[in-house]
C-alpha cells in the first residue's frame, strides 16, 4: 500500500554504486589531507624556508580545495548530478546570494575600518 | 488506518454549516480555515497598530504638545512600525498564500497543513508575545529596525528590547515554516496543464514572496541572535567598547530588511494583476515581462540593501554601486505599472470596489515609487534620511502600495471565502474616504520632510512651520481611520446576510471562481485540467458563455489531512522556550529544559501521527 | 503515511515528492544562515581588542601568557570523522533503498557513531579552549567563534537525533525500501552539515 509512483519515480533512475561512493571518500580523504598538509608545511610545525613563497598563494588554495570538497559532496553524495535539476537550483540560488553577501560584508566593513572608523 | 476519507454525512454536513466549535479550529489543517484565522488575527492587529498610529497623530498634531510621554511615545512608534509589518501586512497576505493559492493551482490543500497550522499558530503566539510587552509597561522603544547601540544593554537595560528580539525570533520560525510549505505547494502541487506560464499573476508573486522569506529570514534570525548574545551573556557584537560594531547590525537588518519590503509589496502586485484584468474585461497585458519583472525586482532586492545606510559613509565607491542598483529596480517596478495600465487600456472597465482600490493603489504606489527613486540619489538622501520625507515614502508604498492593494483582494473575495457579497456603496465610501484620508495625512509629510522636521521625536517647538501640516496629517488620520470604521460597518452589516453569493460573481478568470463560494472542505470535487492562461476564461470561452451554478457534491470518497493538535502544541513548546529563555535570570535552566522538552514531543508526535 | 498524501492528488506537478522539495528548500535557505553567521566571523577577524588569538601567542598586559588556542590535529581529527559520516549515511541509504537491513543498520549506526565522536570532540575543543584563557565573552574572536561553531555543532546535535531516531525505525523494521525518503532526507541534511564544515575548517581554522 505504501508504494507509489512518485516514491518509486526517483529512486528508478541509476544510482551510484557504493565503490564510487567510496572513490569520492577517498578524494575527499586526499583533499582534506592536502589542506592539513598545506597548512603544515606553511604555518604548523614543519614550515621550511619555502613557507614564505607559498603564503601569497595559501588562501586561494584552501578556497580552492574546500570548494572542491563542497562540490564533490554535493554532486555524489547528495545526488546533485542525477537528480532533478530544480534541486541543483534551489541549492545554487541562495549559495549565489551567500557568496554576494559574504564578500560584500567584508569589502564594505574593510573599507570602515580602513577609512571610516580611524576618521 | 490513517486516512480519513470524507463519508456521505460528513460531506452533507459540510456542505451546510461545516464542523463548528472551538475544538474543530484548534485542530484544523484545512488552509482556508487557516487563512481565516490568519485574516482575522491580523485585522486585530492592523486595527491596533491603526489605534497605536492615532495617538501618534494626536500627540503630533500641535506643537509641544504633551498628550503623550516621550518614552511613551518611543514605545508606539515602535510597535506601530512593528506591528504593522510583521503582525499586519505579512500575516495578511498570508491570509491570501493560505486561500488562494491552493485554490488558484487547482489543489486540495497545501502540501503540508500540519505544518501550515503550526505557521499560524507560532505567528498568534508571536503576536500576542509582543504585544504582552504592554502589559509589562516595556513595550520596545527603540524602532522598528533596532539599531545597534539604542539595543544594547548599557542604553536599553529593561525588558523592552527583550520583547523585541524574542518575538522577532518567533514571528521569523512562522515565516520560514510558512514559506517552505508555500514554495514546495506552488512548484509541485498545480492541477494538470497549470504550467509555470500559465499560474494566475497572485501564485507569481506569491511564489517570488516565499523565495525572499527563504532566504531574507535566516539572515535577521542570525542578528537577532547576535544581539540576543550580546544583552544576555554579554558579548560585544555590536559595542564598540568590546571591539565590535554597530554599523554591522545596520547591514545585516537591511540585508534582511531590503527584501523584506518586497515580501510586504509583491503579493499586493500579484493582487491587484488578478482585480485588473478581471474589471476591465480583458486578459493581463504583458503576461511575460510582469513575471520576469516580479523576478528581476527579487533578485535585485539582494543587492541595494546598503541604500539605507548611505549617511552612515560607505565611501564613493559603495555609494555608487548601491545608487544603480536602487535606481535599476525603478526598471522593473516601471515595466509593471505600465502593464497595469496597458491592462485597463481599451477595457470596457468596471468601477466596483475592488477595482477602484486597485486603481488606487496603481497611483498612490506611483507617488510612493518616484520618492523612493529621489533618495536612491545619496546626495539627496543625506538631505531626507531620518525626516518626514522618509515617513511620507514609505506610507506611499506600504499604505498606498500593500494596504490599497490588500483591500482590494479583501472586496474581491470577501463573497468566496464568506459567501456574502459585502455592500457596494459602503466600500465605494470606503475607497473615497480612504484615498482622501491617505493623501492628507501622509502627503504633507513630503514636505514637512523636506522642511527638515525629523522623524521619530516627540514633539516639535512653535513657529517652525511645522504647525499646519501637522494639524492637517491628524485631520487625515482620522479620516482613515473613519474609512475603516465604515469597513466594520460593512462587515458586521454583511454577516447578518444570507449566505447567497455566487461562485462566480465577478466573471473570474481563475479556477477558484468554478467552485461554490466558500468552497466544500476539499475544494474541487474533481481535480481541474488547465488549457491555458486564465483558465476560467479558457473554459467559458470554450463552452461559448458563462459556466453553470456549480453543485454542492458531497465529495464521498475524498482523502482528507487529519486534523491535529500537536502543530499547536509544537508552538506553544517553541514559545515557552522563548519566555523561558528570557526569564532565565529568575527561574533557572530547568524551566528552559522543560519547555524545550514539550517542543521535542511536540515535533516527534507530529512526525508520527498518521498524516491521512 | 507519505504514500496517502499523494494518493489524494495522483502525482506531484514535477513527479518529486513534496518533502524531497521541501527539504531542499529548507536547505537553501539554511545557506543563508551561515553565510550570515561566517560573515559575522570574517568581519569580526582581527577586531578583538584583547587575546587570546587563533593562531598566535598573546601576552597580557599583566604578564600573563597564553598560546594560540586552535589545536589543528584535534580538529583534523574531527573534520575526518564528519566527512566519513557522508559517506557512510550514504551507504545507509543505497541500503535502504535496495532493502538490504545490513547495510542500513550498520552504516547508519556508523554514521550516528562518527556524529557523536565529532560533537564530542567539539565539547572537548570548547573545554580546552577555555581552560586556555578562551570564554565566550573574552574578546570578540571568543564570541564568533562559539557562536559559529556552536550552531553548527547543535545542526549535528539534531542531526544525530534525527538519525538516531530513524536507527530506531530501522532495528524495529519500519524503515523498509518504501519508506527510504525519510532517511534520505535524513541524509540531505546531514550532508549539508558537512558541507558547512567543509567551508569552516579552511575558513576558520587553516587561513590565519
Amino acid at each position: 500500500m505504501d508504494v507509489h509512483a512518485t516514491g518509486t519515480a526517483q529512486t528508478g533512475h541509476s544510482h551510484p554504486t557504493a565503490g564510487l561512493y567510496f572513490k569520492v571518500g577517498l578524494v575527499l580523504f586526499v583533499l582534506t589531507a592536502l589542506e592539513v598538509g598545506l597548512y603544515e608545511i606553511t604555518y604548523g610545525g614543519r614550515a621550511g624556508s619555502f613557507a614564505p613563497s607559498i603564503k601569497p598563494l595559501f588562501v586561494p588554495m584552501m578556497l580552492m580545495l574546500s570548494a572542491a570538497k563542497f562540490a564533490l559532496v554535493a554532486m555524489f553524495y547528495m545526488h546533485l548530478k542525477q537528480d532533478h535539476k530544480l534541486f541543483s537550483g534551489v541549492f545554487v540560488f541562495p549559495l549565489i546570494i551567500a557568496a554576494f553577501v559574504i564578500v560584500a560584508l567584508m569589502a564594505l566593513q574593510a573599507y570602515h575600518f580602513a577609512f571610516a572608523r580611524s576618521g | 488506518m490513517a486516512t480519513r476519507v470524507l463519508d456521505q454525512p460528513h460531506a452533507h454536513a459540510a456542505a451546510h454549516g461545516e464542523k463548528t466549535g472551538l475544538w474543530s479550529w484548534i485542530t484544523t489543517v484545512d488552509h482556508k480555515r487557516i487563512g481565516v484565522l490568519y485574516g482575522a488575527t491580523a485585522f486585530i492587529f492592523f486595527l491596533m497598530g491603526g489605534i497605536e498610529a492615532l495617538l501618534l497623530r494626536i500627540q503630533l498634531g500641535s506643537p509641544e504638545n504633551t498628550f503623550l510621554s516621550p518614552d511613551l511615545y518611543n514605545q508606539l512608534f515602535t510597535m506601530h512600525g512593528t506591528t504593522m509589518i510583521f503582525l499586519a501586512v505579512m500575516p495578511l497576505s498570508a491570509m491570501f498564500f493560505n486561500y488562494l493559492i491552493p485554490l488558484q493551482i487547482g489543489a486540495r490543500d497545501v502540501a503540508f497543513p500540519r505544518l501550515n497550522a503550526f505557521s499560524y499558530w507560532v505567528f498568534l503566539l508571536g503576536g500576542l508575545f509582543l504585544n504582552a510587552s504592554f502589559l509589562f509597561g516595556a513595550a520596545p522603544d527603540q524602532g522598528w529596525f533596532g539599531y545597534a547601540n539604542l539595543t544594547s544593554k548599557q542604553y536599553s537595560p529593561g525588558l523592552n528590547v527583550d520583547f523585541w528580539m524574542l518575538g522577532l525570533q518567533i514571528l521569523g520560525i512562522a515565516s520560514l515554516a510558512a514559506a517552505v510549505n508555500f514554495f514546495v505547494t506552488i512548484v509541485n502541487m498545480r492541477a494538470p496543464g497549470m504550467t509555470l506560464m500559465r499560474m494566475p499573476m497572485f501564485v507569481w508573486m506569491s511564489l517570488i514572496t516565499q523565495v525572499l522569506l527563504l532566504l531574507a529570514f535566516p539572515v535577521i534570525t542570525v542578528a537577532l541572535i547576535l544581539l540576543m548574545y550580546d544583552r544576555f551573556f554579554g558579548s560585544a557584537f555590536f559595542v564598540p567598547s568590546g571591539g565590535g560594531d554597530p554599523l554591522l547590525w545596520q547591514h545585516l537588518f537591511w540585508i534582511f530588511g531590503h527584501p523584506e519590503v518586497y515580501i510586504l509589496i509583491l503579493p499586493a502586485f500579484g493582487i491587484v494583476s488578478e482585480v485588473l484584468p478581471v474589471f476591465s474585461r480583458k486578459p493581463l497585458f504583458g503576461y511575460a515581462a510582469m513575471v520576469f519583472s516580479g523576478v528581476f525586482i527579487a533578485f535585485l532586492g539582494f543587492g541595494v540593501w546598503s541604500h539605507h545606510m548611505f549617511s552612515t559613509g560607505m565611501g564613493p565607491l559603495a555609494d555608487t554601486f548601491f545608487a544603480l542598483t536602487t535606481m535599476l529596480i525603478a526598471i522593473p517596478t516601471g515595466v509593471k505599472i505600465f502593464n497595469w495600465i496597458g491592462t485597463m487600456w481599451g477595457g470596457s472597465l468596471q468601477y466596483r470596489t475592488p477595482m477602484l482600490f486597485a486603481i488606487g493603489f496603481i497611483a498612490m504606489f506611483i507617488i510612493g515609487g518616484l520618492s523612493g527613486v529621489m533618495h536612491s540619489s545619496p546626495p539627496a538622501d543625506l538631505q531626507q534620511t531620518d525626516t518626514y520625507f522618509v515617513v511620507a515614502h514609505f506610507h506611499y508604498v506600504l499604505f498606498g502600495g500593500s494596504i490599497f492593494g490588500l483591500t482590494a483582494g479583501a472586496y474581491y473575495w470577501w463573497p468566496k471565502m464568506f459567501g456574502r457579497m459585502l455592500n457596494e456603496r459602503l466600500g465605494q465610501l470606503h475607497f473615497w474616504l480612504m484615498l482622501i484620508g491617505f493623501n492628507l495625512t501622509f502627503f504633507p509629510m513630503h514636505f514637512v520632510g523636506l522642511h527638515g522636521m525629523p522623524r521619530r521625536v516627540y514633539t516639535y517647538p512653535e513657529g517652525l512651520g511645522f504647525d499646519l501640516m501637522n494639524q492637517i496629517e491628524t485631520a487625515g488620520s482620522f479620516v482613515l481611520a473613519l474609512a475603516f470604521l465604515v469597513f466594520l460597518v460593512n462587515i458586521f452589516q454583511t454577516w447578518r446576510k444570507p449566505r447567497n453569493a455566487p461562485a462566480d460573481p465577478w466573471n473570474g478568470a481563475t479556477l477558484e471562481w468554478a467552485i461554490p463560494s466558500p468552497p466544500p472542505e476539499f475544494n474541487f470535487a474533481e481535480i481541474p485540467t488547465v488549457h491555458g492562461r486564465d483558465a476560467l476564461w479558457e473554459q467559458k470561452r470554450q463552452r461559448g458563455g458563462p459556466l453553470p451554478e456549480p453543485a454542492r457534491v458531497s465529495g464521498a470518497g475524498i482523502h482528507m489531512p487529519n486534523p491535529s493538535y500537536w502543530p499547536l502544541v509544537t508552538a506553544v513548546g517553541i514559545l515557552a522556550f522563548f519566555v523561558t529563555l528570557m526569564m532565565l535570570a529568575k527561574i533557572g535552566i530547568w524551566a528552559v529544559i522543560a519547555s524545550f522538552a514539550l517542543l521535542l514531543l511536540g515535533v516527534y508526535k507530529w512526525a508520527y501521527e498518521p498524516a491521512g | 503515511m507519505t504514500a496517502h498524501a499523494h494518493a489524494a492528488h495522483l502525482e506531484t506537478s514535477t513527479g518529486l515528492d513534496n518533502r524531497k522539495v521541501a527539504i531542499w528548500t529548507f536547505i537553501g535557505s539554511e545557506c543563508m544562515f551561515f553565510a550570515t553567521l561566517i560573515s559575522n566571523y570574517l568581519v569580526n577577524k582581527g577586531k578583538s581588542l584583547v587575546g587570546p588569538f587563533p593562531h598566535e601567542p598573546w601576552t597580557s598586559p599583566a604578564g600573563q601568557h597564553f598560546e594560540p588556542i586552535f589545536e589543528i590535529p584535534l580538529v583534523t581529527l574531527g573534520t575526518a570523522l564528519l566527512l566519513f559520516s557522508s559517506l557512510f549515511v550514504v551507504l545507509a541509504l543505497s541500503g535502504a533503498q535496495r532493502g538490504s537491513r545490513k547495510a542500513l543498520i550498520g552504516w547508519l549506526g556508523a554514521t550516528i557513531a562518527c556524529g557523536v565522536f565529532f560533537a564530542g570532540m567539539q565539547v572537548y575543543e570548547f573545554t580546552h579552549f577555555v581552560h586556555r584563557g578562551l570564554g565566550f565573552t573574552t574578546n570578540l574572536f571568543g564570541s564568533s567563534f562559539y557562536t559559529l561553531t556552536g550552531f553548527h555543532g547543535t545542526h549535528v546535535a539534531i542531526g544525530v537525533l534525527w538519525l538516531a531516531t530513524l536507527w530506531v525505525d530501522a532495528l524495529r523494521g519500519k524503515l523498509p525500501p518504501a519508506k527510504s525518503l525519510n532517511l534520505e532526507m535524513a541524509a540531505l541534511y546531514w550532508h549539508f552539515v558537512d558541507v558547512v564544515w567543509i567551508i569552516i575548517f579552511p575558513v576558520v581554522y587553516l587561513i590565519q
